[in-house]
């Protein structure tokens, strides 16, 4: 039992398995599923759904974060891919053949992969701070995904693609298993090879990991790609969902709710150990926390102020144990310093 | 200024423990008013956490600091400062991105009418600057100087308000013989006005210039305190270094090498400023070369030069087998020469992955992102290391950052050896160890050489240094002066040569 | 040594000694002359296009437009020269100016009302800077938690612009001291009085060479006895202050509250101040500077305006410049540590 509760992802499944008891309690109708057509329906059921590009985003920012990194763009990015994938669409002649979709979703996450790599270059070769490098194309993004539909709104009508986002496969939502596909992926890609514990190596002291032979900056510049990539698949389940390129809306203010996800998942902030399946908690509790807010009667644009709640709750109780290790931590790097600090010329 | 003046400043029993290590043991120190007291000894000996404890920056465990006899705590920098104590660092503590005059100034500036104002600014610190000779432009910003003005800077603002007692760490590093000579020319003024001064520097010559009074400490105890016209250079170099009581046996010392073997490594005309200038050394199979040198004389900046892990501004570096001179430690590793750092806490594991992992660290880097080394695979490799030299705990799940140092420096030789190298280059692999695992160590350099490996052994015990190393390179000023055969040196002709007085000072 | 009296003789000689002597001096100014730089050859590309860009009216028509950015431009300054940023500004801005509405709308007067909205301001930058400093979380971090508590909480005072009714704040805006074609109005007032009021606490009180000092090394400040943490968290209070101030200048010259304002001004505020060359790593910086960025970010906007093109332009536009600036002072940074 003990080892249980020190697993690193006990408390965060714990407190998701506390918020899902506290709606059900409120309201039974939360837990109940009903079935149409072969198809379930319900309110876990679109939290299965909803979730899907948040999940996407956050799976993203684990990896960044992992290298002590940041990724502010990610809603940007969001709006880029819905832009493109939509521009394709709208000016096809057959808005609903299967190449064409394939194209336009192709082209949507291209761009934003290429726009990971940019924030990768900036950061791992030019050794810019991750917050200011991605900054700018936080800043700029929304401003090219309107050039790109002119200004507009860009709405289509394409079965397909709204498939994406409202259609169901074996009776759950189809972009429940866009989800269950990204965490897989990423899962294997970071477990399978090698490049999860380099990552960690290369987050925890990148020091040690030069010397060690690490190839540093391609798996830094690697995180922002894949990051890049994601939020490219998440924008397109965006306008999907609305079959719109919002390119004001679009991802608006996921950053902080995917950092949210990654720190609520038990990932630090300082980079080093992360974990994937934290992080898939971390979102569900999130969604969950914002279906709660809405079903207590909170106006949705109202809904931040309870984010920000969260994230100070979260923030000022970790930090003791931040301190506490903190210390430690100064502590044994005191006991190797203190042997060192009259070493010369270095 | 004998017993009759009672001490300014005095320290008793002072003990500091940082989890498993103990930095101090009971020491006692104790400066009097107008005299230059130095404080000697190796990495490790406690040097700067005493300065630490004596400047608020550190709590004793045990023991207590008095001022004037009456016993004081400091409970931050601060403290001290208001105390009179006012401490010059060796990593300049200024703010690089404001002016001279403000650095002098801060947190003190003259105002009018609740403004700063500017001219007093500067026309205060034109005064502080004077007192040292420096004529520098008080407006001008910080940055625009070089280290060695940045460090006259940090004295000048020490002294610009009431100091009793002036810490100087390392001042003359970056200093040439002009500015030293005006340095030491304030420093026997301050003397004069009764301030009592701590002067830590590796630059024995300076010491013996200046200094009244020496106090030696190694590995956290008290050596002794000695009056310098009482203190031959050899003898203090010999307390500094000292020889460890009560050994564990150990092996036998190691046969030379035969003169027929391979050269494995060259580097010529080495230079990485400041630490190595024009430094040549040549590494050879089946050998163990010793480094034996005192602090600053540019073990570690050679070490670090030759396995890619510091850029050199000259020189070229060969490996015999493949031709190649490597930049990177990557490119090191991929020619099969490895380094194991001083600071391993810092540089050398990484504490939160677990002993597997740290194993497997350096291979799996080779290998690439995507050839994964099968977990079984990886499990079996850092049982094999772990079994073989002995790891403890063995359990190759822990965080390595929960071992003891000894059993990090064993994680660390797996991980390098893991790598099958044909030079292994290691800078104090034995410091801060237990006796059980250091004689572990040495007996494996050893056999490594045995082995065919061309090992590089730097340590700051020369006994060690001879009984591991076939031969042993004395470095001084960032060059090797002489590489001797170990068998016809003993720990004393070994110490006379690395003590030696600087004939080109510069 | 460094001897700085090379003898002067030629008058070649006395203008590089001089040279030098601004450089080792003023070196920070380098980037704000760069800005000026860029906002004159921006001036000038436009009138020779339009022909009539460089009139009093536009120029007035620049500080008045951007008086809200300006003010907040100068909180940010203080954050950002300690090496903190602050994501809050747009969102305070839009929280206290929906307040100010809804009080004044509901009949509280405008003299109890400004100074509450202000206060509010405040207490966001307050929470910001305590949680930076005692709870050592990261300032992107704890401003964006500011920025979602105050986004959140203008929604909750009202999910619709309010208008404004109240004479004395409307006069703000509408009041006009003309000088010929010049004009000024009471925002345009207030926003220079703040860029004023910035200048004399950075140069001149103890309290703003902290701010420096924090920003070029907070371990060495500390060092030396410092008031860290209370600099540190005042730098975000006073940029809560400017959100707040920007909040009634930017009601007043909508003439209404409205929660959706200044979404993604917090960007346009740090692409203004770090394209007038203050430094993102901290302690190099000037408030003038970040004027000079506001105002070459306005008449960016004005070009783009007079163009009829895209208004996405703009922030592209913007967007650019500031990873030109960014990618300029790494560069320099880069080059200089590699020196020493």
């Amino acid at each position: 039992m003990k080892k249980l509760v020190k697993h690193r992802v006990f408390w965060p499944a714990a407190a998701l398995v506390a918020l899902l008891a506290v709606n059900a309690i409120a309201r039974p109708a939360f837990l109940s599923i009903t079935v149409q057509d072969g198809e379930l329906y319900g309110s876990l059921i679109s939290l299965l759904r909803n979730s899907a590009p948040l999940m996407l985003v956050a799976l993203g920012m684990t990896i960044v974060i992992a290298t002590r990194g940041i990724d502010l763009s990610v809603g940007a990015m969001m709006a880029v891919s819905g832009a493109v994938a939509l521009t394709i669409i709208a000016e096809s002649a057959t808005p609903e053949a299967p190449e064409v979709i394939a194209l336009a979703i192709g082209a949507g996450v291209i761009v934003t992969l290429i726009a990971g790599a940019w924030n990768g270059f900036l950061v791992a070769v030019l050794g810019i701070q991750p917050i200011i490098a991605t900054l700018v194309l936080m800043l700029a993004g929304r401003g090219i995904a309107l050039l790109i539909t002119n200004g507009e709104i860009t709405t289509v009508n394409s079965a397909p693609y709204k498939f994406m986002s409202q259609g169901y496969v074996l009776g759950f939502p189809f972009a429940f298993f866009v989800s269950i596909a990204a965490i897989v992926i990423v899962v294997l890609v970071q477990r399978r090879t090698a490049l999860g514990m380099l990552t960690e190596a290369v987050g925890i002291n990148p020091e040690a990991s030069r010397l060690a032979g690490v190839r540093s900056r391609g798996i830094i510049w690697g995180a922002y790609a894949a990051s890049g990539l994601l939020a490219g698949f998440a924008g397109i389940l965006y306008s999907s969902n609305i079959m719109a390129a919002d390119s004001n809306a679009a991802g608006n203010l996921i950053e902080l709710d995917a950092i949210l996800a990654v720190v609520l998942g038990g990932t630090s902030l300082m980079g080093g150990k992360f974990s994937i399946a934290g992080t898939v908690i971390g979102v569900f509790t999130i969604q969950t926390l914002k279906s709660t807010i809405v079903f207590l009667g909170v106006p949705s644009p109202v809904t931040p102020v309870f984010m920000a709640a969260v994230v100070i709750i979260v923030v000022v109780v970790q930090s003791p144990l931040l301190r506490g290790s903190a210390l430690r931590a100064v502590r044994s790097v005191r006991g190797a310093t203190n042997s060192n600090t009259t070493e010369v010329a270095k | 200024m004998d017993s009759a003046v009672p001490p300014l400043v005095e320290v008793v029993g002072a003990t500091v423990r940082f989890q498993t290590e103990t930095a101090l043991s009971g020491v006692d120190f104790r400066m009097y008013p107008g005299e230059v007291h130095s404080l000697m000894g190796e990495n490790g000996a406690g040097k700067s956490t005493l300065i630490k404890a004596l400047t608020g920056a550190l709590a004793l465990d045990a023991g207590e600091v008095r001022l004037n006899g009456t016993p004081v705590r400091f409970r931050s920098p601060r403290d001290a400062q208001r105390a009179g104590i006012r401490t010059v660092y060796q990593e300049i503590d200024l703010l690089p991105n404001l002016s001279v005059a403000e650095n002098i100034m801060l947190g003190r500036e003259p105002r009018r009418y609740g403004a700063i104002d500017w001219t007093r600014v500067r026309s205060e610190a034109r005064a502080a600057l004077a007192e040292l000779g420096l004529d520098i432009d008080p407006a001008s910003q910080l940055s625009t100087h070089s280290l060695a003005v940045q460090q006259l800077v940090a004295i000048a603002r020490a002294l610009s308000t009431e100091v009793k007692v002036l810490v100087l760490d390392e001042p003359t590093s970056s200093l040439d013989l002009d500015e030293v000579a005006e340095l030491f020319r304030v420093i026997r003024e301050l003397k004069q006005r009764g301030v009592a001064i701590l002067f830590v520097s590796h630059f024995l010559d300076q010491v013996y210039e200046i200094c009244d009074r020496i106090t030696v400490l190694r590995s956290g105890s008290l050596i002794g305190e000695y009056r310098i016209q009482e203190l031959l250079r050899i003898d203090l170099v010999q307390k500094m270094l000292g020889r460890s009581p009560g050994e564990v046996t150990t092996r036998a010392p190691i046969a030379p090498a035969e003169k027929r073997a391979q050269t494995v490594l060259t580097g010529t005309g080495l230079t990485a400023k400041p630490g190595i200038t024009n430094a040549n050394i040549e590494l050879v199979e089946g050998e163990v070369l010793g480094m034996a040198g005192l602090l600053g004389s540019g073990r570690t900046e050679l070490a670090r030069a030759i396995t890619g892990v510091d850029r050199l501004d000259s020189g070229t570096l060969t490996v015999t087998a493949t031709g190649g001179s490597p930049k990177t430690p990557r490119e090191a590793i991929a020619h099969r020469v490895v380094y194991s750092p001083e600071n391993r806490r810092t540089e050398g594991i990484i504490d939160r992955l677990s002993v597997e992992e740290n194993i497997g660290l350096a291979l799996q880097a080779q290998n690439g992102v995507l050839r994964r080394i099968p977990p079984a695979r990886m499990r079996e490799l850092a049982a094999s290391w772990v079994e073989a030299l002995g790891i403890r705990p063995a359990d190759l799940d822990r965080p390595a950052g929960e071992l003891s140092g000894g059993n990090q420096q064993k994680v660390m030789l797996a991980r390098l050896l893991a790598l099958s190298p044909r030079v292994l280059v290691l800078d104090e692999p034995t410091r801060g160890i237990d006796v059980g695992a250091k004689v572990d160590v040495q007996n494996l350099v050893g056999e490594l050489a045995d082995s065919g490996l061309s090992v590089v052994f730097i340590s700051a015990e020369l006994e060690e240094v001879l009984r591991v190393g076939h031969r042993v390179a004395i470095l001084r000023d960032g060059v090797i002066v002489d590489t001797l055969a170990s068998d016809g040196l003993t720990v004393d002709s070994l110490l006379a040569l690395v003590a030696q007085p600087d004939e080109n000072a510069e | 040594m460094t001897d700085l009296k090379t003898a002067a003789t030629t008058p070649l000689g006395s203008v590089l000694a001089w040279l030098n002597t601004f450089r080792s001096r003023h070196a920070s100014w380098i980037p704000v002359f760069a800005a000026l730089l860029i906002l004159v050859v921006m001036f000038g590309f436009a009138q020779w296009w339009f022909g009539n860009f460089l009139s009093p009216r536009l120029i007035s028509a620049l500080l008045l437009d951007n008086a809200f950015l300006l003010i907040l431009a100068v909180g940010m300054t203080f954050v950002i020269l300690t090496g903190g940023i602050d994501l809050s500004v747009g969102s305070v801005m839009a929280f206290t100016g929906i307040l100010c509405a809804s009080l004044v709308s509901q009949g509280v007067p405008a003299a109890i009302a400004v100074p509450l909205m202000i206060l509010c301001g405040a207490g966001v930058g307050l929470l910001i800077g305590v949680l930076v400093h005692y709870f050592d979380v990261q300032p992107f971090i704890a401003s964006l938690v500011g920025m979602f508590l105050a986004r959140g909480l203008a929604f909750l005072v009202s999910l619709r612009s309010i208008d404004i009714e109240d004479q004395s704040i409307l006069l703000l805006q509408s009041t006009r001291f003309k000088l010929g074609d010049w004009y000024i109005t009471p925002t345009g007032i207030i926003a220079l009085v703040v860029v004023i009021a910035g200048v004399l606490i950075l140069q001149y009180t103890r309290f703003g060479r902290t701010i420096y000092a924090i920003g070029g090394n907070e371990q060495s400040a500390r060092l030396m006895g410092l008031p860290v943490a209370r600099t540190k968290i005042l730098a975000y209070v006073i940029s809560g202050i400017c959100g707040g101030l920007a909040g009634l200048v930017l009601t007043a010259y909508q003439g209404s509250g409205y929660p959706l304002n200044g979404t993604g001004a917090e960007l346009d505020t740090i692409a203004a101040v770090v394209i007038g060359g203050t430094l993102l790593t901290g302690g190099s910086g000037y408030v003038l500077g970040s004027m000079i960025g506001v105002f070459v970010y306005g008449t960016i906007a004005a070009f783009i305006a007079f163009l009829g093109a895209e208004q996405s332009w703009k922030r592209i536009i913007v967007g650019a410049l500031l990873l030109v600036f960014v990618v300029v002072q790494r560069v320099i940074v880069t080059r200089s540590s590699r020196r020493s």
